[in-house]
Parts: structure tokens; C-alpha cells; sequence
């Protein structure tokens, strides 16, 4: 919506990159092990510099390990679970949306009506109740945000498909002998990538979100290992006393949720085809 | 128009089925709902006794109608933690939860509604940029990190508001502000679309031409035309207000169903948070049809098609 | 008698390229004077511009419009406010798209009457009536989705008139109407012209409809007039080639069913392909060294017609 005006998407772009970069090589970049309990050296303030232990730039939580190194980790875990749910959700809802569009008919009516029940559950509750009936963890985490998400891809995949169904190069590739599958693929899943491709910049940011939010309610990722969410869920008990822990990690989550989001909305005045005639 | 009103219950009677269904498997998606029932500790004895009792070694079929004449009875269950009937439980914890639904949608809809009308007229300007910022830091902000923030500053250090529990209209302050950021930028992005839509119309023009000013154009007739969108967003972003309080009310300490529902988790309740599941969909459905019943009102089209 | 509307040079520029390039033209009351043109000759801009109500990348760079005697071009909104609806008002191409869908029709009527209700009422029925729209007391209450597309015109009509304005701007009225019902619309607009002394500036394409209802008009080519003058004369003839061309590719009942329709060969000239000279160059059959260089200036041929091409007398 900030149409020309947007500053700089290579800003953008480079500060997602410095995420992603960040997010793989954590293991060979974070100062400390996130792991690490050093109790004699709990709730230090950034800056603190510990002759045996070296220099804890971000300060130390409560069971006395490096924040920073906790908060690099949590970018591998907030990204990995952001792209995989996406893919999943992105896969199954345009596979869905595809049906839909083609066969219309009673498939296109049973898959919309799934579609509509499944979007009437807010998804942050069909989330954590899923989340708490299988247990939590990562390979939970990426199931349960991948189904309470597909139904977003398949409204969007259905209506384009639809639109584009009826093309007439569409009705003539069909006449000329095409296979359905292949006509799907060929023809119409490259028209509709783009709109496709919006949603899912967009709910990328909102399952970083999403993770977060389970992960500081206890139904993300488990202790020990780091999540942004369950820093600042430990570091909210604190927080009259050690602010950076929950200071550093919301500045990178709601960092890393901005660039995504204003990506979004440049790519959205690009490729949506609805937002191009305004 | 009673004809169209008529298919939209019908609709939501069926989407209200799906949603009934679908959290019946969901609870049997780890395959013995037993175990996310009994106390902690039981034995495999009393855990048998149970899932007898309960009925879940009744064939899936037997279960389901059980389960839903049960509920359609308006019976939610007793809770086997508390020794409580589930409604009464959810019963004292949605006031809570309405009232902050209610303070976040007051946040949400008086700053995002006039923001995206702002922005839509004076496209292009300093005053689109400056509340397109706003708009994207409402929509990246996690809810608990605005929480937690505004508790350091309006709490701890200015100490102007309580951090946490109810104590009336200044405990709902900070949390309304966390919890409606979000639908406060649906809502004006929303509004911004719509009203860019309704002013590149040439009734637009026509009414300019009459001598109406912009600002009289918009409030007659883009007002109207426009609000038809917004309304849909409105109805989704109460199911989201209703959901994202679960967040919300932890940090706050508040103590509605979204509280309720992580501390039946903990408690290993699972009746209860089936219910308040169930509960908030359906709140999201009426809200849709709401929705629809508003537009027939609004729309000559449809209030006066037959 | 003085000129309902004078315009004179008017000039208006989208990044710096005058789209509409130093056009004048005058109406006198009760009279209807058509502005003619292919799409993107700027007719449209110069009737948004006659109510001050241009596209905000559009800027007026030269010219003064004069209604009735008094320069608008320089006005603040607070008094144009006034001016639109009262003194100049303007009808569209899609009737039913310009006026509100959620609002009663006889509503949007009143609005430019700036009359109270309980007189208002009865003067928007009187003007319904007037512009022919049976059974007003019924119709007034209904809204733009329960009329026909011609009697949303007539709405609109009703809508520019009843404050009785100097002048009515009527973009291409008929264009998105049926045949039958566009000629009842220019019949309409012909006698309320007369009846009511207003003069109407009709924006259009369609020599048809210009033969049909104009007294005089106005050849617009790529922001230029190419010719100007009274219809009949203009139709009899014509001193521009465009207008030559034009007229030649109206259909007539009379020809050969399989006789081939004359088209104008290529096309106008983006405003960023304007040259120095004549801007129909690229189309005409005349163009010579003289026309590529320096562009024609509009000269009187006949008494009240004015052409603007260098080989005037090969078209006599």
C-alpha cells in the first residue's frame, strides 16, 4: 500500500537475508552453546564481560546462558518452521484450490464447504487445541500450522483457477487432447502462482507469529532448545528486572515479521493481478 | 431477502456440523481421547474404567451421534479435573473475554477504520506513509511482545497502569491496545481498499459534480458503498480477537476463556478446551452471518430482492 | 448574445506533455455544440476540466474558461463547489455507474437541487417528469438497480438540471445506451436545451450522434481542434481531411451491404510522439515538408467555420 513509496525492498531483501543467513549457520556462529547453564553468571545485563566465560553481548537469562546465542538459534527455528508450514499449507491448499477449480461441480462444493468449516475455527485455537491432543513438538508444530492453513491457498488457487479455467487458450490446449494434470500444471498453476505467491509472503510472517505465540504459551518448541516465543515467555517473569530478555528477542521477531509483511505488500502490487488496476 | 438470509443459515447450520465433526476427530486424532481426560498419575486399571464410563470404547460411529446429541442438547460435558459442569466453568470466564474482545475491537475499529479512510483520500501523501508505518507495525507486532513491552513501561517504570488482573477500565487499557493491534490493521487495509475502490467510481464524480465536496461524497455515499467490505472484516476479526485472547489474557493474567483454555491444557481438561474451541466458532459463525444480515440491510439489492 | 461558456486556449499537461494543446471554442445559450473525437484526443480531460474536476496528474497550464462572463480557472474549491450543480453540471457514459447504487435515485436528484426537503421533494418530482420518466412518485423511492439504463440517464439528467445551470457537459450520454433509447435521450437533451436556454457541450465519437443533435461542433485530433464550425456546413463541407476521413467512415442504410466500411488507415499519435508540425501528418493524405514542420493555425474558410490545415482548398 505504500506503492512507490516503499523504502527501499533492497533494504528489505538484505535485512531477509542477514535472517536467513543467520538462521543456517547458527551452529557455527553463535558465541556460546544456547545450551549452556552457567548458574553463577544468571540474569546478567548486556555487555557483561566474565573473565572464564568471555563476553555475553546480550546479557544472560535466567538459568545463566548467553542470550544472544539463544536468540541467533531462535532465528534457525522460527524460520525453519515459518518455510516448512508455509510449504506444506501452500502445497496442499493449491492442490485442493487446482481440484476445485477444474472439476467443479460436487468436488468444488465439498472441498469449498471443508475449506469454510476448517477457516471457522480461529487458527491460533485450532492450533494449540491440536498441538495439545498430539503433544508438542517441531515435527507437530509444522503438521498442525500447515493444516489449519491450507484452506487460505485453496480460496485464493479456486478463484483463480476458475478465471483462468475459462481462457480460451485453456479450453483449446483441453480440445486439442491435453491431459487435465497437464494442462494444471502447464497452463494454469503458472497464471496463478502470483496471487499464490502473496499469500504465502504473508502467511509466511504469520506463522513466524504463530510459532511464537505457541512457543511462549508452552505448546511450540520445548525447552531447552530456543525459540523466540519461549525466551520472552521465560524473560516475562523478569521483566522488572532483566528487560533484554524480552527486549532482544521481540526486536528480532517483530523485525524479521515486518520485512516479510512489507514484502508482501510490494509483491502484492505486482502480482496481484486485482491490486494492479488501483 | 428473507430467501437470502434463509441460505445463509443454512449455510452456517452446516458449517456449525463441520466444525462439530471436525473437533470430534481432532480430539481422537493421538487415538485414545482417554488419556487426554484422566488426572495425571492414573492407573491403567482406573484409565480402563474410564474410557469405559465415557463411552470411547463404543464403536467411532456410536460415539459421534452420542457426542452430538449431546451437544445439541447445549450439554458441554463435566469437567473430570474440576467436578464441574464444563458450561458453568466457560460460564464464568467469557464476561472476561467479552469485555476485552469488546475493549480491542473499540482500539481496532476507532483507530483502523478512520486510518484506512485517511488513507485511501489522501493517497500518495505523507499522511498514507505515515499510517502505512503505523499499519505494518500493528500487523508485525506479536501480541505478547506489545504486552510485555507496554507492562515495562506504563507498568513497572511510569507505573500508570496495573500489569496484570482486572481492576477495572485501566487493567483493560494495555491489553486491548495488545490484542487489537492486529485487527486494527485488517481493518484499515481493509477500509483503504474499499474506499480506493468506491472513489475511482464515476458516482463519485457525479456527486462532485453536483457540487458535493470530497469529504461530503465520502460520507454519503463511499461511507456506505465501502462499509460493505469492512463489515466481513469485522466478523472475521472478532473469531481472531476471540482466538488471539488466549495469548493476550496469559500475558495479562486476565482471566477469560483464553486463559481458561491453557490452564485446562495444563490440567490436561480437555473437555473444556473442546468447549471453548466449540464456543468461539460458533461465535465466529453467528458473527459471519451477522455479517450477511447486515449487508441484505445495507444493499437495496439484495433487501429488496425477492 | 454573450457565450454561456468561453473557453479559450486551454491548455492541460500530464508530466510535462500537453495532452490537451491550446483548444478554444465557444457555447451560446440553448445551444449544442458537440466536441468530437477518437479515443485519447483529449475531449474527455477538456470536459473534466470545464468543472475544475481533473484527474490529480492532470494540470491545467494555460487558458481561461468563462462562464458566463466569469473566469473559473482561477477559483478556489469552496466557490467551484458552489459553481457545480448551480452554474455548470455533467452527465456521464454509464448511467447507472454514476449514481450511487445504495441510494434512492430521487435522493442523488435533490442533492443538487440544494433545496430543503419538504420543497424538495415535490421539485424532484416535477423535474422527473420533466425529463420523461413516468409514474415519478413511485420511481423517486427506488434505487438505481430498479431502473433501465436509459431512465438512470434521464435520473442524471434530472440530477444536472434542476438548479438550472448555464451549461451541461455531457460525456458521450448515449454511448453505452440502445439505439432506440439513444435517440430518445438526444431528443431529450435537444428540447430541454431549447426550453431552458442551457448550453450543452456534448462530448463524443459518434458523428451520428453529432449530426443528429449538435448545431455546431468541434473536430478534436490529438489535443488539437481540427475544425470547427456549424454542423450542417461541417457535414457538406468538410476543410480538415480528418473530418474528411471521418465522415466517410460513417455506415449508411444505403451501401452495399458487402461494401467494405473506410476506415482511417493507422492510428492517433501518442502525446509523446507529437511532433512539431501538423499532429495528423502520419495519417493524412496531404501531408507534404510544410506540414511535418510547422503546425497549421485554425483559419476562418467559410463565414463561422474554421479549419486548421495547411491544403484547405483541395478539400473544397
Amino acid at each position: 500500500m505504500t506503492g512507490r513509496f516503499t523504502p527501499g525492498i533492497a533494504a528489505i531483501l538484505g535485512l531477509l537475508a542477514i535472517y536467513v543467513f543467520v538462521a543456517v549457520l547458527a551452529p557455527w556462529i553463535v558465541p556460546h552453546n544456547p545450551l549452556r547453564q552457567i548458574l553463577l553468571l544468571r540474569l546478567r545485563p548486556p555487555l557483561t564481560y566474565s573473565p572464564s566465560a568471555g563476553w555475553f553481548l546480550l546479557g544472560t537469562d535466567d538459568v545463566g546462558r548467553d542470550l544472544l546465542s539463544r536468540v541467533v538459534d531462535g532465528a534457525r527455528a522460527s524460520l525453519m518452521v515459518g518455510a516448512l508450514s508455509v510449504s506444506v499449507s501452500l502445497l496442499s491448499g493449491t492442490v485442493f484450490g487446482l481440484l476445485a477449480g477444474w472439476f467443479r461441480g460436487w468436488i468444488a462444493i465439498v472441498v469449498m464447504r471443508i475449506v469454510d468449516i476448517v477457516l471457522s475455527i480461529p487458527a491460533i485455537l485450532l492450533a494449540v487445541l491440536t498441538v495439545a491432543v498430539l503433544g508438542p513438538s517441531f515435527a507437530n508444530l509444522i503438521l498442525v500450522l500447515g493444516l489449519t492453513r491450507w484452506p487460505r491457498y485453496t480460496r485464493v488457487a479456486y478463484a483463480q483457477t476458475l478465471q483462468v479455467a475459462t481462457l480460451p487458450y485453456i479450453r483449446a490446449a483441453e480440445m486439442a487432447g491435453a491431459h487435465a494434470p497437464r494442462i494444471l500444471l502447464r497452463h494454469i498453476l503458472p497464471n496463478i502462482a502470483g496471487p499464490l505467491m502473496v499469500v504465502a509472503t504473508t502467511e509466511f510472517g504469520l506463522m513466524i507469529l504463530f510459532e511464537a505465540g505457541l512457543s511462549f504459551l508452552g505448546l511450540g518448541i520445548q525447552p531447552p532448545y530456543p525459540s523466540w516465543g519461549s525466551i520472552m515467555s521465560e524473560g516475562q517473569n523478569y521483566v522488572a528486572s532483566a528487560w533484554w530478555m524480552t527486549v532482544f528477542p521481540g526486536i528480532c521477531l517483530f523485525g524479521v515479521v515486518l520485512c516479510v509483511n512489507l514484502l508482501g505488500d510490494w509483491l502484492r502490487d505486482r502480482l496481484d493481478p486485482r491490486a494492479q488496476s488501483r | 431477502m428473507l430467501r437470502h438470509i434463509a441460505g445463509r443459515v443454512g449455510q452456517a447450520v452446516v458449517t456449525t456440523f463441520g466444525v462439530l465433526t471436525l473437533v470430534f476427530f481432532l480430539m481422537r486424532l493421538s487415538g485414545d481421547p482417554t488419556l487426554l481426560l484422566v488426572p495425571q498419575g492414573a492407573s491403567a486399571h482406573q484409565i480402563a474404567i474410564l474410557r469405559h464410563q465415557l463411552g470411547f470404547d463404543r464403536p467411532l460411529i456410536v460415539q459421534y451421534v452420542a457426542y452430538l446429541r449431546q451437544l445439541l442438547q447445549g450439554n458441554l460435558g463435566t469437567s473430570l479435573v474440576q467436578r464441574m459442569p464444563v458450561a458453568s466453568i466457560l460460564g464464568s470466564r467469557i464476561p472476561y473475554t467479552i469485555e476485552l474482545a469488546a475493549g480491542s475491537l473499540v482500539v481496532a475499529v476507532g483507530i483502523g477504520i478512520p486510518a484506512g479512510v485517511a488513507m485511501a483520500v489522501w493517497r500518495g501523501s505523507l499522511v498514507e506513509r505515515s499510517l502505512a508505518a503505523l499499519v505494518f507495525a500493528g500487523q508485525s507486532m506479536p501480541t505478547f511482545w506489545s504486552g510485555i513491552l507496554m507492562i515495562l513501561l506504563f507498568g513497572v517504570v511510569l507505573g500508570w497502569l496495573p500489569t496484570s488482573g482486572v481492576a477495572g477500565l485501566p487493567s483493560l487499557i494495555m491489553p486491548s491496545i495488545a490484542l487489537g493491534a492486529l485487527s486494527m490493521a485488517s481493518f484499515a487495509r481493509m477500509t483503504r481498499i474499499a474506499v480506493l475502490d468506491e472513489l475511482s467510481r464515476d458516482y463519485v464524480a457525479a456527486a462532485r459534480a453536483r457540487g458535493l465536496s470530497l469529504g461530503a461524497a465520502v460520507a454519503r455515499h463511499v461511507a456506505r458503498n465501502a462499509a460493505i467490505p469492512v463489515v466481513t472484516v469485522a466478523a472475521l476479526e472478532i473469531g481472531n480477537l476471540l482466538a488471539g485472547a488466549v495469548i493476550v489474557e496469559t500475558v495479562f493474567a486476565w482471566p477469560g476463556i483464553g486463559q481458561l483454555a491453557i490452564q485446562a491444557i495444563a490440567a490436561r481438561d480437555f473437555l473444556v478446551v473442546q468447549a471453548i474451541v466449540l464456543f468461539v466458532s460458533f461465535v465466529f459463525i453467528v458473527m459471519n452471518l451477522l455479517a450477511d444480515v447486515v449487508y441484505a440491510v445495507i444493499d437495496p439489492r439484495i433487501r429488496l430482492s425477492s | 448574445m454573450s457565450a454561456a461558456l468561453e473557453v479559450s486556449d486551454l491548455r492541460l499537461a500530464i508530466g510535462g506533455v500537453n495532452v490537451v494543446d491550446g483548444i478554444a471554442f465557444s457555447v451560446a445559450p440553448g445551444e449544442v455544440m458537440a466536441l468530437v473525437g477518437e479515443s485519447g484526443c483529449g475531449k474527455s480531460l477538456t470536459a473534466q476540466a470545464l468543472l475544475r474536476l481533473l484527474p490529480r496528474q492532470v494540470r491545467q497550464t494555460g487558458g481561461r474558461i468563462l462562464l458566463e462572463g466569469e473566469d473559473i480557472t482561477a477559483l478556489a474549491e469552496r466557490r467551484l463547489r458552489q459553481i457545480r450543480g448551480r452554474r455548470i453540471s455533467m452527465i456521464f457514459q454509464e448511467p447507472q455507474a454514476a449514481l450511487d447504487p445504495l441510494s434512492p435515485v430521487g435522493a442523488q436528484v435533490r442533492e443538487a437541487s440544494g433545496l430543503a426537503s419538504a420543497a424538495a421533494r415535490e421539485a424532484v418530482r416535477r423535474m422527473l417528469a420533466e425529463v420523461g420518466i413516468a409514474d415519478p412518485d413511485r420511481r423517486i423511492d427506488q434505487y438505481p438497480f430498479e431502473l433501465s439504463g436509459g431512465m438512470c440517464q434521464r435520473v442524471m439528467i434530472a440530477s444536472a438540471l434542476i438548479s438550472r445551470p448555464a451549461v451541461l457537459v455531457a460525456d458521450e450520454p448515449t454511448t453505452a445506451l440502445d439505439v432506440t433509447i439513444q435517440a430518445q435521450i438526444l431528443d431529450l437533451l435537444r428540447r430541454l436545451a431549447a426550453e431552458r436556454g442551457t448550453a450543452i457541450v456534448l462530448i463524443t465519437h459518434d458523428m451520428g450522434v453529432v449530426a443528429d443533435i449538435a448545431e455546431r461542433v468541434a473536430v478534436m485530433y490529438a489535443g488539437r481542434i481540427a475544425e470547427i464550425g456549424p454542423t450542417a456546413a461541417v457535414f457538406s463541407r468538410p476543410r480538415h481531411p480528418y473530418t474528411a476521413l471521418l465522415l466517410a467512415a460513417i455506415p449508411r442504410l444505403a451501401d452495399e451491404p458487402k461494401s467494405r466500411l473506410a476506415v482511417i488507415e493507422g492510428s492517433v499519435p501518442q502525446p509523446s510522439e507529437y511532433g512539431a508540425g501538423c499532429r495528423f501528418v502520419g495519417r493524412c493524405p496531404f501531408a507534404d515538408a510544410r506540414c511535418n514542420a510547422e503546425p497549421p493555425p485554425l483559419l476562418e474558410t467559410d463565414e463561422g467555420h474554421f479549419s486548421a490545415c495547411w491544403h484547405t482548398e483541395r478539400l473544397a
